[in-house]
């Protein structure tokens, strides 16, 4: 405490470097309707208790591990929707997107002589062409002008058009490939588990301490040594309490452990760049940026590439689950799911508030509803029921924090 | 003010002589001149219509001039584009401030021009204590914490922070278009102290302004824009508001195109 007194810098007054003064102050801008991710962190809460208190089935390490693959697919989806929703934009084609990074990865590793390719390279190949689509559907958004949702709208239509005319009479393609089909099926050893949640804590230590150290050589307040050494502890406890489960059972998925990777990348892409930085920017006000000297043009175009590969991977990750392809690829509740898990998480429909994590929050929220109904033997009528439920709540929430913010301001 | 400045007299900052722009068939700004000098304030007052914005969007580079000569202290230069008005110094602040609500006082001052490393990585630390050093040297201390989102912020702390923006890339002109324009008397009173400020560390400052009373209070000199023209320029120390406002309501032109004219400098 005396330590981190000392490199305070004189503009703020030490006095705001308390443990009191930094809960008064996130109170005062939960009040001001800056709620974060507070909501679903408490709704998550309930919603567990609520099934765990209905059929004790629903905490069990089966059941865990299952839910962990069955959300890889959305949550990675998700992620590109949250980059879409920051700039106030919104892409309803990543759903039959995804289907089509499948089809892709499907045909190109299917052995019949032609063109056979290498799991890996067939998942490339996936992602750079769904990037491209994202490229193409961006550019009639930022270069012309014409609103994302009708040129979504109309990629929604197209690629569904796409995929069916793909595959064809065969109806389903099969995926051989062992390395795609491990995408989803691959479930790490108790011991590698335990090694991976090791370098994931080891790296969130050294990325606190760089992080303290680099702001008190600028002789700027640090965080809190509390909150800093709360959040390791949290962390740590959080990485090796959920290998810990998964090894009662099949152990830790590498599905999931994908999610947590590209995750920690766009979280970093979003936060810690100036890419990241100017998308809230352009989000939050997009003249501002413009004179600021920022190319908004080329920040929409490439968050669509974003939110084009990342329907990508997901779409991989959905194909491998199946170890096939067929013509459903893409449909179903892929596209609301993803969406609504972004806005159920924290990020505002109207643009610049939001935070990458949300992906994994709100897809926790919806995966964990469905599984719940599914565990107490309910129909999927009352799932899309409660499911419509929350996300209203959710996108209420919005409105009413943003409504909040607008009235504090000024 | 057309023949070279006379030994004694300051060259200005920043001079335009001769300025004209039409829009389609109207004539916007007729043969302007415009100075200011190092360490002033120059007020541009008229009435709407009267040309301010489009001088000023003139010398910002966001409009082209389609005659006149700009004059960087008493250099000829040219400014095809806001990118060589930002390199001659020019900084605008525009009255609807283009600050992003959804960002901290700290990203909005670095908006666009982020201190980052070959990885784009931004370098927060650096960028948080220089804009507390900017704000403390400016003596804006109001505002509570430049972690704060701007949305939070009162209008005077608003422009105190988008004033530190522009001053903040070793500007040496700063234009103020309206900066009191939505205050109240308190936070009116905090950015023309703030205005002074920047005057007192050497800027240029151009004042915009439609509040004689701000003017007087904080502006050296005043430009009077009538129809497009020149309708005087007056120490504020010599004169009164009511010869400001005749000169904004019924300014004779202090130069007529085609007209061989002397040295005109306002009625003093």
């Amino acid at each position: 405490m005396t330590d981190a007194e000392l490199a305070i810098g004189d503009y703020v007054e030490p006095e705001e470097h308390g443990l009191g003064a930094i809960a008064r102050r996130r109170w005062e801008s939960w009040k001001a309707g800056d709620v974060g991710v507070m909501p679903v962190v408490v709704g998550l809460c309930v919603i567990t208790a609520f099934f765990y208190s209905q059929n004790s089935n629903f905490l069990t390490a089966g059941n865990f591990t299952n839910l962990m693959v069955q959300m890889a697919g959305v949550t990675t989806i998700a992620i590109g929707v949250v980059f879409v929703l920051l700039l106030g934009e919104i892409d309803l084609s990543i759903g039959y997107v995804s289907g089509i990074a499948g089809v892709v990865v499907a045909k190109l590793t299917f052995p019949d002589g032609s063109f056979e390719a290498k799991g890996i390279v067939a998942i490339v190949i996936a992602v750079i062409v769904t990037a491209l689509i994202g490229l193409f559907q961006g550019s009639f958004v930022a270069i012309i002008g014409v609103p994302s949702f009708v040129v979504t709208l109309a990629g929604l239509l197209f690629w569904q058009g796409v995929i069916l005319y793909s595959i064809g009479d065969q109806g389903v393609i099969v995926i051989d490939d062992s390395l795609v089909n491990n995408v989803s099926n691959y479930f790490f050893s108790d011991t590698a588990g335990y090694l991976i949640a090791a370098i994931a804590t080891g790296l969130f230590v050294l990325a606190s301490l760089l992080g303290v150290f680099s702001r008190r050589r600028h002789g700027i307040l640090t965080d809190n040594p509390v909150l800093v050494v709360l959040k390791l502890v949290g962390f740590a406890a959080i990485a090796f309490g959920a290998v810990y489960w998964a090894n009662q059972e099949r152990g830790f998925p590498v599905a999931f452990l994908l999610v947590i990777v590209l995750l920690v990348f766009w979280t970093w892409v979003a936060e810690r760049t100036t890419f990241g930085r100017h998308v809230y920017a352009v989000g939050g006000n997009a003249e501002a940026a413009r004179r600021a000297g920022i190319n908004v043009r080329n920040i929409r175009i490439f968050v669509f590439m974003i939110s084009g590969a990342m329907a990508g991977l997901g779409g991989v990750i959905f194909a491998s689950r199946l170890n096939s392809v067929d013509l459903n690829a893409g449909g179903g509740t892929i596209l609301l799911d993803a969406i609504a898990a972004a806005v159920i998480g924290g990020t505002s429909l109207f643009g610049g508030r939001g935070r990458v994590i949300s992906a994994l929050m709100g897809s926790l929220v919806i995966a964990t509803v469905a599984n719940g109904i599914d565990l107490l033997g309910y129909s999927s009528a009352i799932k899309f029921m409660v499911t419509g439920a929350i996300l209203l709540a959710a996108v209420t929430l919005d409105a009413v924090s943003r409504r909040r913010l607008e009235r504090a301001g000024r | 003010m057309a023949s070279p400045s006379p030994a004694g007299v300051v060259t200005p900052r920043l001079e335009t002589r001769g300025v004209s722009k039409s829009f389609g068939s109207v004539l916007a700004l007729d043969d302007v001149d415009f100075e200011v000098r190092a360490g002033e304030v120059m007020a541009l007052v008229g009435d709407n219509g009267a040309g301010k914005s489009t001088l000023i969007k003139c010398i910002a580079g966001i409009y082209a001039m389609d005659e006149g000569e700009v004059y960087s202290n008493g250099e000829k230069v040219t400014i095809h584009g806001p990118k060589d008005a930002s390199r001659l110094g020019i900084e605008v602040v525009y009255q609807d401030l283009a600050l992003c609500d959804n960002l901290d006082v700290v990203q909005n001052m670095y908006l666009g021009r982020e201190t980052h490393d070959i990885l784009f990585r931004l370098k927060e630390p650096e960028m948080e204590a220089r804009t507390g050093e900017v704000l403390k040297g400016l003596s804006v201390t109001s505002i509570r914490s430049i972690r704060q989102q701007v949305a939070s912020l009162s209008g005077g702390q608003r422009q105190s922070v988008a004033i530190g923006r522009a001053v903040m890339w070793n500007s040496r002109i700063v234009i103020l278009d309206e900066p009191t324009a939505a205050l109240g008397v308190a936070q009116t009173r905090q950015v023309l102290d703030l205005v002074r400020r920047l005057a007192e560390q050497g800027l240029a400052v151009v004042l915009i302004s439609h509040n004689l009373h701000d003017i007087f209070e904080a502006a050296d000199r005043i430009t009077v824009l009538r129809l497009g023209r020149n309708a005087a320029i007056f120490e504020r120390s010599q004169t009164t508001q009511q010869e400001v406002v005749h000169a904004i309501t019924a300014g004779i032109p202090t130069k007529v195109s085609g007209i061989d004219h002397t040295d005109t400098d306002a009625p003093a």
